[in-house]
């Protein structure tokens, strides 16, 4: 009971205080709107707001898919050997370390404006820590274990399948998690930087035209799915690997 | 009873050059069909290297090995394992964990599938013979140590290993649960004839199961005692207690040397 009141509670606070500063201080609408203002506009602009958010949305969860399966796939190649983890990991690092926000130009110019540039960022942004969790779940198989298998004659591939990725699943789903946010934000960001449709670019829109408290009501909506999507990640995990969440009341 | 493994000054080295770490030099000893042996000695004195060894997981850099009179080229399937940390994986519960070793070797791997009725009965005989009658569907966090490591003993043997191979299996344990383990695997040995190599340091546990006690020196390791333990079987846990186990025991612990 107190998991759920305790959150919303909170909440709740947060957005009177918000409302209070903001009357209190007399705040100009195109700095920082009030909550009620907030709230009336996501009712006033419900529909193109909602047809937006379906497009960030599905942009999201197409990125987020290729790069579930694209940073599982990577991950055991990685994983599978120290040699090609330590050949890869250099090039991957740096690869991450490219801000994305510089890559959308590119990709508009290769996919032109619409909802590709943004599936593609989304993807790129979020499968490497995908690639980092399993191969690390891979790496860390105990020896002992390995031997086990190895002297009843196991291949490679058996002691992958039997002991390596059933073991790396918990470290899949953990970064499922972490991957699913960032998936949101490289969808948002490329939508910002050109688009044709989504949320950030009715965000872009309104903020060239002053209408701060549609800005605002996009990033309460944003706020809103990114829980959601974390939430529906989060129980999937919990799903999946119940025996590493032993601890807990299962 | 004929010599089922057969090393000859055998030696055996990791790694290449100036790091190379001799882990075993010039060791001979002889393991009869359906022995016992044991092997003791101070920690890092290659115990365990021996065991990589004559499981065919490392192969010998001098010397010779064999297991039944052929050479040892690669890893043997004949042989079953369990060491120190039960290492039942967490997301299988008992039964599935003592199942595992039958879907790596072959004929059973192929069988699995089809006759898992067959082979899961089986499974549940060996788990019931260490006294683990209602904990197949049991999750190992759910069991405890000692369940663990009868767990992990029946994973060794489910698939009938010529040789069990046991590294420090009841280290972790508590004295009482050690000694009822013993007398586990004492029975299982005495039903089976499975040929044993255990490696330990406790003295009183190798005495107590062994046919023939071997110290190793320290690394690298040679052999500096063969011992036959006389006593006779079936040997209840009294035995620990009599004047000749103790001498024995002593003996051992001379030869092992170190300071007092």
């Amino acid at each position: 009971m107190i998991q759920v009141v305790a959150p919303l509670l909170f909440t709740v606070l947060l957005f009177v205080l918000w409302e209070a500063v903001c009357r209190i201080f007399k705040l100009p609408l195109t700095i920082l709107p009030a909550p009620s203002e907030v709230f009336g506009s996501l009712w006033q602009f419900r529909v193109p707001i909602y047809d937006n958010a379906l497009v960030t949305l599905w942009t999201t969860i197409a990125g987020f898919l290729i790069a579930t399966v694209f940073g599982l796939l990577l991950g055991i190649f990685v994983g599978w050997h120290r040699t090609v983890y330590s050949a890869l990991y250099p090039v991957m690092v740096g690869f991450n370390s490219i801000p994305k926000v510089a890559v959308v130009p590119v990709l508009i110019l290769w996919f032109g404006l619409g909802e590709v540039p943004a599936i593609i960022t989304a993807f790129l942004i979020s499968f490497f820590p995908i690639v980092v969790n399993v191969a690390t779940g891979l790496a860390t198989t105990e020896p002992e274990l390995e031997d086990v298998l190895r002297a009843l004659g196991a291949s490679r591939l058996d002691v992958m399948r039997k002991v390596g990725i059933p073991r790396s699943m918990p470290y899949f789903f953990g970064s499922l998690k972490v991957a699913i946010t960032l998936a949101f934000v490289g969808a948002v960001v490329s939508e910002t930087v050109g688009a044709n449709k989504g949320l950030g670019k009715l965000m872009l829109d309104a903020q060239s035209a002053f209408q701060v408290s549609i800005v605002f009501a996009g990033l309460l909506v944003l706020a809103v799915l990114g829980i959601v999507l974390y939430a529906i990640t989060a129980l999937i995990e919990k799903r999946f690997t119940r025996w590493a969440f032993r601890g807990q009341h299962r | 009873m004929s010599a089922l493994v057969s090393l000859q000054s055998v030696s055996m080295v990791y790694g290449r050059g100036a790091d190379a770490v001799r882990a075993i030099e010039d060791v001979t000893l002889d393991i009869a069909k359906g022995e016992f042996i044991a092997v003791v000695g101070p920690s890092g004195c290659g115990k365990s290297s021996l065991m990589k060894l004559i499981s065919g997981l490392h192969l010998p850099s001098e010397g010779r090995l064999t297991i039944e009179g052929r050479p040892v080229t690669g890893p043997l399937k004949s042989v079953g394992m369990a060491f120190q940390n039960s290492n039942l994986l967490p997301w299988r519960n008992a039964i599935n964990n003592v199942l595992l070793p039958l879907e790596i070797v072959q004929p059973h791997r192929s069988r699995i599938r089809s006759e898992r009725a067959q082979y899961r009965a089986q499974a549940l005989k060996l788990l019931e013979s260490v006294g683990l009658a209602g904990f197949a569907e049991k999750h190992p966090w759910e069991l405890s140590g000692g369940m663990q490591q009868r767990a992990s003993i029946c994973r060794a043997l489910i698939h009938e290993p010529e040789i069990l191979m046991l590294d420090e299996p009841f280290g972790a344990l508590d004295a009482f649960t050690r000694e009822e383990l013993w007398c586990t695997l004492r029975d299982i040995q005495q039903q089976r004839k499975v040929t044993v190599m255990l490696v330990t340091h406790d003295l009183r546990e190798a005495v107590f199961l062994a046919d023939t006690v071997y110290v190793m020196s320290n690394r690298p390791g040679r052999i500096v005692m063969r011992r036959e333990v006389g006593l006779p079987r079936p040997r209840d846990l009294e035995v620990t207690y009599t004047p000749e186990f103790q001498s024995i025991v002593h003996d051992l612990r001379a030869c092992i040397g170190g300071r007092h």
